[in-house]
């Protein structure tokens, strides 16, 4: 059959390159643009070269929320995947009671972010908020405007409440998945419980917990607005994560050169820790 | 091991049966003896595999009692009926190795790790998957899987049963003769009760010493291979066994026999005896391909038929006779000549003719 050769079909491509272009390449070249220049005004911009990203780096204020935010991300990680995956197991299979929880689950992942941060703002207030004022009648010294600990803490729950139904619907997805056979089988070879969720369950929950570990971190790791609203990053700067930071360096100093060179590298970090987790996860059981 | 009765069950997928149409299992009383190879036969959707789920315990009957050794276990979970049950398709455990899916039964019964060892191997090496044991489980091809699963219901040695619902069906034809065979010398070996779900008459023959073949919810017979070809009780045995099944006519009653069209059998005397007692209108001749008999040369007994066309089946052939208005299966040695439109003369040896009254086999008191 004879081939037709025709280059003009690479026209038919410059559409998405067009819209890449647009949505993507643009915007970032322009990050990248004011990263390794110095931009007082219109045409008065110095090349630099990597003067920021040496700056940045050894910046005390930038290092000490990077370091927040790994722990803040890994105790995001460590509480709502195994509390998603155990919510996950103890909802009804099916009927009237488990469209009830699903509904009753989805609940806080419809609530915009600034809202939530409000609502925790009052709720764990000692004067006026229930939770808050709870926990002070029980006896217990909370005040988390004030304490960094409690601060922490309403940081964190405040997130586990907002996020850990992401991780058990998905997981509810994927054990509804699982075909009656497992389980029969499981029953008629006497597995208990521990050994049908340990080969059974978690195998074949490994996929969306892949995506549930990743959007969880990317997630986090990008906190900004619910902490901002909660404790505006106090008491100090100890719930000072790196986008306000971030945000702090750009719009409030106006520092754009900095700002720029730090955004790389904070894209970069969740680039590659992304990276790191999905290779970890997808290797673990290859390599027998 | 056990001896397993079934007492009057009867079960309905269905909250609120109306109907005996509702129900996959109606009335039936059973019994499976200790250390039988048996054979659950009947076509798709007769209730097979439910009853075998019955008997594991994956299912609770909504009527009647399961025995085990003459002890209710209406109520017992699967796990305290200790039973193994192999199912249509593979399940493995994906993350474990061959060798850890072998053991994990006997893992959960906290058999002493030595013995564990050694029943795996023994296992292993009757399966044939030896080689395969430190492999991980998830990647094997479709047969090895299969025999991974059966390999779990055939390793633990104390069960009271083994049920097998049509564990072959995604295995390739050669290997299938294999692995029942397999079976087969495993039950000899181990001498373990096997239940063996299958809708093919010809592995149930294979591995089974008694065949128990099943249509629309009850046992319509129970027997021996040669019993069921030879002595169908049910027009639905003689139908479905054999291949091709059995000839079956609708008839009317006539004097010292039955017709059809214009052609009359003449029957024996009790045949015709009970024949005036019954009632029913739904009469039913049958006979075997194997046992019509074909003639060139006309006598008394024999009926002309004409000759529809011949299959050539390699060691015999199949002839489709036109008598009357009725079509028949023959079945021929290779050196039967006749040519296609041709006449030839049938007659139908008294031994094998079988009278069925409501599609029950009318049989000879003693």
């Amino acid at each position: 059959m004879q081939k037709v050769q025709n280059n003009k079909a690479w026209w038919l491509v410059l559409p998405v390159f067009l819209l890449v272009a647009f949505s993507a390449l643009i915007p970032l070249m322009t990050v990248v643009n004011y990263s390794v220049q110095d931009i007082f005004g219109p045409g008065q911009a110095f090349y630099v070269g990597t003067e920021w990203f040496k700056e940045v780096l050894s910046n005390e204020r930038l290092q000490d929320s990077l370091i927040r935010q790994f722990i803040f991300s890994g105790a995001v990680l460590l509480i709502q995947i195994p509390l998603g995956i155990g919510v996950a197991l103890m909802m009804p299979k099916s009927g009237i009671k488990g469209s009830l929880c699903l509904i009753l689950l989805a609940i806080p992942l419809l609530i915009p972010w600034n809202v939530v941060g409000t609502i925790w703002q009052i709720f764990a207030r000692g004067d006026i908020g229930l939770f808050g004022w709870g926990i002070n009648q029980l006896g217990i010294d909370y005040n988390y405007t004030g304490d960094t600990l409690d601060a922490w803490l309403t940081v964190l729950l405040m997130d586990v409440w907002h996020w850990t139904p992401l991780v058990a619907l998905l997981c509810y997805s994927g054990l509804r998945a699982i075909p009656e056979a497992f389980y029969q089988a499981a029953e008629i070879d006497r597995a208990s419980k521990w050994a049908v969720f340990r080969y059974i369950q978690l195998p074949r929950l490994k996929s969306v917990l892949i995506i549930a570990v990743l959007l969880r971190f990317m997630d986090s790791f990008m906190i900004y607005i619910e902490p901002f609203v909660l404790t505006g990053g106090g008491p100090g700067s100890s719930t000072t994560f790196l986008s306000q930071t971030l945000t702090t360096m750009a719009i409030g100093q106006f520092d754009l050169g900095r700002a720029a060179a730090f955004s790389l590298i904070y894209f970069l970090i969740v680039l590659l820790i992304s990276w790191l987790f999905f290779t970890a996860i997808t290797h673990a059981d290859k390599e027998k | 091991m056990a001896e397993i009765q079934l007492k009057s069950l009867a079960h309905s997928y269905s909250d609120m049966p109306e109907g005996p149409d509702d129900y996959a299992i109606r009335q039936l009383d059973h019994v499976w003896h200790k250390g039988g190879a048996y054979a659950l036969l009947g076509p798709s959707g007769c209730g097979k595999s439910t009853m075998l789920n019955i008997i594991s315990g994956l299912v609770q009957p909504s009527e009647g009692d399961v025995l085990f050794d003459g002890k209710r276990v209406n109520e017992l979970s699967p796990r305290d009926r200790n039973i193994a049950q192999v199912f249509q398709f593979p399940v493995i455990y994906d993350s474990m190795t061959v060798y850890d899916n072998l053991a994990f039964p006997l893992k959960n019964n906290k058999v002493p790790a030595s013995k564990i060892k050694a029943r795996v191997h023994e296992i292993a090496e009757v399966l044939e998957i030896e080689d395969k044991l430190y492999k991980k489980a998830k990647n094997l091809t479709a047969d090895e899987k299969q025999k991974v699963s059966m390999g779990r219901g055939l390793v633990r040695e104390d069960v009271s049963a083994i049920l097998f619902d049509e564990p072959l069906t995604v295995i390739d034809p050669q290997l299938k003769w294999k692995l029942r065979r397999k079976l087969k010398q495993i039950h000899e070996q181990f001498d373990i009760t096997m239940v063996y779900v299958t809708h093919d008459q010809l592995e149930a023959s294979t591995f089974a010493d008694k065949i128990a073949v099943m249509y629309g919810g009850q046992i319509v017979q129970f027997g021996t291979p040669t019993e069921l070809f030879e002595q169908p009780n049910h027009t639905f045995v003689g139908f479905f066994i054999g291949s091709p099944g059995m000839n079956l006519i609708e008839v009317q009653r006539c004097p010292r026999g039955v017709c059809f069209g214009g052609t009359v059998v003449a029957l024996e005397p009790w045949q015709v005896d009970v024949l005036q007692r019954t009632r029913s209108t739904n009469i039913k001749i049958g006979i075997r391909p194997e046992f019509v008999e074909v003639s060139s040369v006309a006598s008394d007994d024999t009926f002309e038929a004409e000759v529809l066309d011949v299959e050539d089946l390699g060691t015999y052939k199949i002839v489709t006779v036109q008598l009357d208005h009725e079509k028949m299966k023959v079945r021929q040695s290779e050196d039967f000549a006749a040519s296609i439109g041709s006449r030839v003369h049938l007659s139908f040896p008294k031994q094998w003719l079988k009278l069925y009254v409501d599609e029950f086999l009318v049989q000879e008191q003693q």
